[in-house]
């Protein structure tokens, strides 16, 4: 292709010589422009991983968080920041499978609502408003959770406030996700099931939860991977806590809100890269299982 | 009552929560946001006096608008020529390629990388080099949290466009290419032409989405209140004052700040509303 295109190029005369010209430089921007968009990517794995990586121990994981002192005193008698992220992980668990509690259930009953009622109006808004609710930038969530919950339930920072913004950011995730899914599920198969005269629960929890399982997974995934990595809402509604909680009425940790917290700590500020590269490469293996899931559906 | 009624009824009730729950969010943020509109009226849109010293308070939202708007619209500015490029890549020269696959994968992992890593990432790799370039605020402002702000919405205006300029139809293309068009002329003159509208809908969607970036601004932009003189000057968005003031604001300046998130929620919401409105008319 290239040998007879600069064939053509050669033999070309005049204006058509500037068009072939043209065209192999427009190619070139595209394709130069394309690969530079994607090499933040390894800029930000490549930092972390270097940084990082001689930080991941098993105190890591099982251990809280030093506090400043601590560490400065470590750091000047020579040895390595001690302690982990164990509050970070343990709130950020809490929260999520609250959050995930909440969410899944009532997302999957909205989408297969939308599903079953398409396009009538009443199911043309409740989609737009799952729609703009997936707009909704974080920190606003963040700012409901905290007058909802923070102010009127649990009078004080709690992790049932993070895990309600948290919730509210997963919801219009697996909503779309769930009647994309049903969407490409044949009709054939339901079909078949209301020929048998089987009741219309039985068909949604029998016949097309199943069949569409796969799907229904990779939504729920990437909603929680949406999620894991988010800090202003948390900032707002979960504050942080230097020990380990399980407590919903009381303020938790979380990794991102520790990534935050070691950032403005000139004692701790070490510690940002083990926990970014903890919390980046969990992100990415939510990703790449859902990933994989979709490949193998195909 | 029968089974079906039933199921229907339940799933009609938890659809109807989801209602509840955005006049919900409508209305919170409209009853936080009242005594400030109440004792400033309108002119705490177009005022730029952010003042919480106690006996003089006096709020203003306009410089963290103009901020948000600045960086937003010149992060898009910077993302396009990138995620065209991209789009083009993947959803025409080299469609269906295991190489199209992998830069397809390469962008969606940017999106997965979580904004406050993105915020750690230019603080410590971006700044020192814009400071480097000389820039005169120590590599803080409104240029920096641009570029990574750019990165960041890459994913997200990629992704419709991609799919819209692959689904070009091929019949159209190649009635050009008999006529001895370069892939140049097909692209503008069929492959624009047709996918246009779904291309900009994915420009202005990314845009709902670098409004209400939080993190990466906040670590970024310097955080200055005062109104900002250029691109390269510091500034604050509406999100990031939010996520610095929340903390030990209550009275006035708590409301001050929820009707900072009203208008950012209004904003967003509208804009992805066009870019939203736009898709449908093109489907």
């Amino acid at each position: 292709m290239s040998k007879t295109l600069k064939l053509e190029i050669l033999q070309a005369t005049g204006n058509q010589k500037k068009r072939y010209i043209k065209n192999k430089i427009f190619q070139i921007f595209v394709v130069v422009f394309a690969i530079i968009a994607t090499t933040p990517v390894f800029f930000i794995l490549f930092e972390l991983i270097k940084k990082g990586i001689k930080q991941i121990n098993f105190d890591f994981f099982t251990k809280v968080a030093p506090d400043s002192f601590e560490a400065m005193m470590a750091v000047s008698s020579g040895k390595g920041i001690p302690g982990g992220i164990l509050n970070g992980i343990g709130g950020t668990l809490i929260m999520v499978t609250v959050a995930s509690i909440v969410a899944i259930p009532l997302g999957l009953l909205i989408g297969i609502f939308l599903y079953e009622n398409g396009k009538s109006r009443y199911a043309n808004i409740v989609r737009d408003v799952s729609d703009i609710l997936q707009g909704a930038p974080s920190i606003v969530l963040g700012i409901i959770s905290y007058i909802w919950i923070v102010k009127n339930v649990t009078h004080g920072f709690s992790a049932l406030a993070g895990s309600m913004a948290l919730a509210i950011m997963m919801l219009p995730l697996i909503i779309r996700s769930t009647e994309e899914t049903f969407k490409m599920i044949p009709n054939s198969i339901k079909e078949a099931g209301l020929a048998l005269g089987i009741p219309y629960h039985k068909i949604l929890l029998k016949i097309l939860i199943p069949t569409g399982l796969s799907g229904l997974l990779t939504g729920i995934l990437l909603a929680i991977s949406r999620v894991i990595g988010e800090t202003a809402p948390l900032m707002l509604t979960a504050l942080g806590n230097p020990t380990l909680s399980f407590n919903l009425n009381k303020p938790v940790d979380a990794v991102p809100l520790l990534i935050w917290q070691f950032y403005n700590d000139p004692n701790l500020v070490d510690l940002v890269w083990s926990s970014s590269l903890f919390l980046v490469f969990l992100v990415l293996v939510l990703n790449l299982i859902s990933k994989r899931i979709i490949s193998k559906r195909k | 009552m029968n089974s079906e009624k039933v199921t229907k009824r339940i799933l009609f009730i938890a659809s109807f929560i989801l209602i509840i729950l955005i006049s919900g969010i409508v209305l919170t943020l409209i009853s936080g946001a009242f005594p400030v509109f109440e004792k400033y009226g309108f002119s705490f849109i177009y005022s730029d006096k952010w003042d919480p010293t106690e006996g003089k308070e006096q709020y203003g939202a306009l410089t963290y608008i103009v901020g948000t708007v600045i960086t937003s619209l010149l992060a898009l500015i910077i993302c396009i020529p990138f995620a065209f490029s991209t789009s083009l890549f993947i959803g025409e020269y080299y469609k269906g390629t295991l190489v199209a696959k992998i830069i397809g994968t390469l962008i969606d992992l940017l999106a997965g990388v979580p904004s406050i890593v993105y915020g750690l990432w230019g603080f410590y790799y971006l700044r020192p080099l814009l400071f480097n370039l000389g820039e005169n605020t120590q590599g803080y402002g409104i240029f920096t949290s641009s570029i990574v702000l750019a990165i960041m919405i890459i994913p997200y205006a990629t992704s419709i466009s991609t799919e819209i300029i692959s689904l070009v139809p091929n019949h159209l293309k190649e009635a050009a290419y008999s006529l001895g068009a370069t892939r140049l002329e097909v692209i503008t003159n069929v492959t624009i032409p047709v996918a246009r509208s779904g291309i900009i809908a994915s420009y202005i969607l990314a845009l709902g989405r670098a409004l209400g970036e939080t993190m990466a601004v906040t670590m970024l932009i310097g955080n200055s209140n005062l109104m900002p003189k250029g691109i390269f000057s510091l500034g604050n968005t509406m999100a990031s004052v939010i996520a610095n003031q929340f903390g030990e604001a209550s009275g006035l300046k708590l409301s001050s700040l929820i009707a900072i998130g009203l208008l950012l929620f209004v904003v967003t919401g509208f804009i992805n509303g066009i870019g939203k409105l736009i898709i449908k008319k093109f489907a």
